[in-house]
């Protein structure tokens, strides 16, 4: 799979490899969609688990962006990940798989990723006027939108 | 005026028809002190039984096995704060809980606890009631209307909605049994010729037509009377807004449907109404199909003995009563903190089987008894709506809707055509 | 660029529309300040609402009784659990697990304790991992029961609620006299289990799987064939084979649409592999089958619990776990059948004693998402049997 895979988009496959008996690719944000695209219908990668990331604030390429794909067929899972920086945006897989939605809504929420084409990006867990996105390394694990919270609560401070 | 009010005494009706209005107003305050206390116990039963259908022991802290709690209830109910939504309406906010409450209580100005023990006997007697007990309607959606929110909208639409369709079903049902009191019953059964053949449709009469034709019409035309019954037993959970079919107030939906924004004491109304409603339906029930105050049995089982045996009945179940209320003084726990307690159960248990001691009375046992077991009747539907509750999930209401209008309306259509034409032949 | 569609359950021949449109999404336009006069009804379910089962908003839209769109607000329950992770060593990271399905918290441990030792490449001693399955699989029963309680009431059966907290109440005991918590177990440690089996623990097991078989059978009695109890499941909330695939649903939801595939079967993890069980699946996908996959799945777990008692082996209960946990540079996705369907951990270890990122991926999240299209074009009744069916845990929803 990884061959063809490599033979179809030649250097866009960063890297193929396993760790831990679980097998990821690294691959070009370019092409994510594709190759999505790809692994869902000619791979049978018909479920998609879970989609995350990963900050890395050292690193020029801020972010980590994980795709968790799982094949019923075949029995096997398969992570994808790309390297974005901060501000990049990445295609909404929401036209692959549904489930992508909520989850992707999630990693804008948690670290300000933002999807293109994804038909209602906007907070899901924290409140909608919230500032900030809390699993960036840089956001204190005890900070807080105190404006959000003096405003909508009524209290000088959650905490 | 003395004169007046003894004059009652021996006239041989009910007050209402004796035109005499101090008796008529004693009789209004004892009934409506009664359904008051009826509605209490009923609630207290209803958390005690329902308890014991799922596990649990219900009411325990007020007073022995929790026997005052709905007193504790009502003086919480009364003293709690009354709050009205600043949104809402607030004339029909607050009238609707009391136009409930009227319809519900109006109905037992008909209902026959024995052939005195009425406050009037209206030729009538039958419509007037379905028409009353239908004003609630009014009250609900007032309700809902009012509250001004949406929860409590649904909640009146649907009720409303419900209420309607079911009393066609309900309606088709009497209607049948009314038809049986103008014909003579002859046929299959061969018995009870006493009929005029001219019916009626008051209480009193439909039930000594029973008496008269010797059947309780639940077996007349067997199985026409009981499917009628069936009809009218499953519409009368459905108008009163009783599990299977308490969608109006479906608490996992419509958090308490029309009365969600009712609190304190006009929501004890509503609950006050709606227990009364509960008691009245059943009452119908009684009166058109189980022989209203009639004992059982009571052409079949004749003459003296039967007489007295029946006659004792109300006595040996206050006694019954009475001992299961000293076998839960025996069972209470030793411990000096339930001292009150015992002492009180023991005292209930007390004046229970003194109460049964005298119902024993000759006098008092004969003037009694069609009180007792008219009550007895309704009780066992009471039961019923308990059993309900404990065993049925809830409809939906499309579901509602069809068994209404596809299966009993119907249902209830045939068996009145089947009636008459039966009526007719044999 | 090929789109993927999902059918509409509604009208399955005639329209077919992008499938983004059916995850809980509403365009919501001006707020119905006269509600009265207008067809649309807009109500809020929730957050505080005996229906949807913690703090779940709904916002509905009705026409009358019939839904028109469903949007989910969720995050009331959010506390940042992903945060805390990061500023946790793994250890101290264990007992947080349990606070997101709070009613299966020994699952949510199990997978936990599972993806670190993965990431630190050891594995628990063979009798930990019975005790493991064991004390899981009472875990799901428990979950079920709570989620049979819970839902009938919600479609008006309120007793079937007391029956199974009655027995539930016996499966919290076990945990009690095990590890001496009821809810929030914290039942296992990376490495294995921390607590021995008290003495008489399988007497307490057998003992408990010989009582709850009648007890399953009384709540079958009392739902099954009960006639409301069926027109209000049967084809309610129907989900597809493939829209449940779409949206990636899991656990008895997907089963009960007819995929067979559980985890303890298809990657199997713990003990699972030596015992001998049946995955039950659904043909409908309806309200009913998956009511009837999670009964089948009660008495499947109870034949697993009944091996592992009696298969279980004696040894060590605790791996060789260094003092300080300091796992090697790498990522690791591990997932475990927890009652509510595929939980997932996903860990990136930077080699320091705390995690560096933890991912947890939660089944009622995902799978409150397939909310949307199983209630659309039905009934405001349907929502809160759909909510129930769907067995969320708003702690894990919003972790």
């Amino acid at each position: 799979m990884v061959g063809k895979l490599k033979g179809q988009y030649g250097s866009g496959i960063r890297e193929a490899s396993s760790y831990l008996g679980q097998n990821y690719l690294v691959v070009e944000p370019a092409i994510i969609f594709e190759l999505l695209q790809i692994l869902r219908d000619g791979e049978q990668f018909d479920y998609c688990v879970d989609i995350t990331a990963v900050h890395y604030p050292e690193r020029e390429k801020q972010f980590d962006l994980l795709w968790i794909l799982y094949s019923f067929s075949k029995n096997e899972r398969i992570r994808v990940k790309i390297m974005i920086a901060d501000g990049e945006t990445v295609p909404s897989a929401t036209p692959i798989w549904a489930t992508a939605n909520w989850l992707e809504r999630e990693v804008f929420d948690m670290f300000g990723i933002r999807f293109d084409g994804h038909p209602d990006l906007k907070r899901i867990l924290l409140p909608d006027g919230w500032k900030g996105h809390p699993l960036r390394k840089d956001y204190g694990i005890i900070q807080q939108d105190q404006e959000w919270v003096k405003a909508n609560l009524g209290i000088e401070s959650g905490q | 005026m003395l004169d007046y009010i003894t004059s009652y005494l021996g006239s041989n009706t009910t007050p209402g028809q004796a035109g005499n209005v101090f008796w008529a107003l004693v009789y209004i305050m004892v009934v409506f002190g009664g359904i008051s206390v009826a509605v209490m116990a009923m609630n207290w039963l209803e958390r005690k039984a329902l308890a014991h259908f799922q596990i649990r022991l219900g009411p325990m802290r007020v007073g022995p096995h929790g026997l005052l709690q709905p007193i504790a209830d009502a003086i919480k109910l009364m003293t709690k704060e009354d709050i009205i939504p600043s949104e809402a309406d607030k004339f029909v906010f607050w009238i609707a809980p009391l136009i409930i409450l009227c319809a519900s209580f109006a109905v037992y100005i008909v209902v026959p606890f024995g052939p005195t023990h009425a406050i009037t006997d209206l030729n009538i007697g039958i419509l007037f009631m379905l028409g009353v007990s239908s004003l609630s309607v009014l009250g609900v959606v007032m309700a809902g209307w009012a509250s001004n929110s949406h929860y409590p909208l649904i909640g009146a639409l649907r009720s409303s909605a419900q209420m309607v369709s079911y009393e066609v079903a309900m309606g088709m049902a009497v209607v049948s049994a009314i038809l049986m009191t103008s014909l003579h019953g002859l046929g299959a059964y061969g018995v009870g010729t006493g009929t005029s053949g001219t019916g009626t449709l008051s209480m009193i009469g439909i039930v000594q037509a029973q008496y008269e034709q010797q059947v309780w019409f639940l077996f007349k035309f067997f199985p026409l009377g009981f499917i009628a019954f069936g009809i009218f037993a499953i519409a009368m959970v459905a108008e009163t807004n009783r599990a299977p079919f308490d969608l109006p107030e479906a608490e996992s939906e419509l958090t308490a449907g029309f009365h969600t924004e009712y609190s304190g004491l006009r929501w004890s109304l509503f609950m006050l109404g709606e227990y009364a409603a509960m008691i009245a339906v059943s009452s119908i029930a009684v009166t058109l199909w189980l022989g209203g105050w009639y004992r059982p049995f009571a052409n079949a089982l004749t003459g003296d003995t039967w007489d007295l045996v029946f006659s004792l009945f109300p006595g040996f179940t206050f006694l019954a009563l009475a001992v299961i209320a000293f076998v839960g003084v025996v069972r209470m726990p030793k411990h000096p903190y339930f001292r009150v307690q015992t002492i009180g159960l023991a005292g209930f248990g007390i004046v229970l089987g003194l109460i049964g001691l005298i119902l024993f009375a000759p006098p008092v046992r004969d003037r009694i008894q069609d009180i007792f077991w008219f009550v007895a009747k309704v009780a066992g539907f009471m039961y019923l709506y308990i059993w309900y509750r404990a065993t049925f999930p809830r409809y939906r209401f499309d579901q509602l809707m069809k068994v209404g209008w596809k299966v009993l309306l119907p249902i209830g259509i045939g068996v009145l055509i089947l009636t008459a034409i039966l009526g007719v032949v044999l | 660029m090929t789109e993927h569609t999902i059918t509409d359950p509604k009208t399955p021949d005639a329209k077919t529309s992008k499938a983004t449109k059916y995850v809980s999404h509403l365009e919501l336009g001006e707020p119905d300040k006269t509600f009265l006069d207008s067809n649309e009804l807009i109500i809020n379910m929730g957050p505080q609402h005996p229906a949807t089962h913690g703090v779940l908003r709904v916002i509905l839209k009705l026409d009358g009784e019939q839904v028109l769109g469903t949007e989910c607000v969720i995050g009331y329950l959010h506390r940042g659990v992903e945060k805390i992770a990061e500023n946790r060593t793994y250890t101290m990271f264990n007992p947080y697990v349990d606070r997101m399905d709070y009613v299966a918290a020994v699952s949510n441990g199990l997978g936990y304790c599972e993806a670190v030792e993965k990431l630190l490449n050891i594995e628990a001693p063979p009798r930990a991992k019975y005790i493991r399955v064991i004390l899981t699989e009472l875990n799901r029963l428990a979950s079920h029961q709570l989620w049979l309680g819970t839902h009938a009431l919600d479609i008006g059966a309120m007793t079937p609620l007391f029956y199974t907290f009655r027995d539930r109440e016996e499966i919290l005991k076990i945990f009690e006299k095990y590890c001496g918590a009821r809810l929030t177990t914290h039942a296992f440690r990376i490495g294995g289990c921390q607590y021995e089996t008290y003495e008489g623990f399988e007497r307490d097991v057998i003992k408990f799987l010989d009582f709850v078989p009648p007890k399953i059978d009384e709540y079958e009695e009392l739902l099954t064939t009960n006639r409301i109890w069926l027109e209000r499941t049967k084809n309610v909330g129907v989900i597809s084979k493939a829209d449940a695939i779409a949206l990636g649903v899991t656990g008895p939801v997907l089963r009960a649409s007819g995929v067979k595939w559980d985890l303890r079967k298809a990657q199997p993890y713990a003990a699972y592999s030596d015992f001998d069980f049946e995955i039950p699946i659904g043909q409908n996908g309806d309200t009913y089958d998956r009511y009837s996959v999670r009964m089948e799945e009660m008495r499947q777990s109870l034949r697993i619990i009944r091996q592992a008692v009696e298969k279980i082996p004696e040894g060590p209960i605790m791996a060789k776990v260094p003092k300080v946990m300091k796992p090697p540079v790498g990522e690791i996705y591990h997932s475990i059948e927890a009652p509510k369907g595929e939980l997932g951990y996903f860990i990136v270890s930077d080699g320091s004693t705390q995690p560096y990122r933890v991912r947890v991926r939660p089944p009622s999240f995902v799978n409150l998402q397939a909310l949307d299209i199983m209630v659309r074009g039905a009934l405001v009744a349907d929502v809160i049997a759909v909510i129930g069916t769907l067995d969320i845990v708003l702690g894990e929803v919003d972790r």
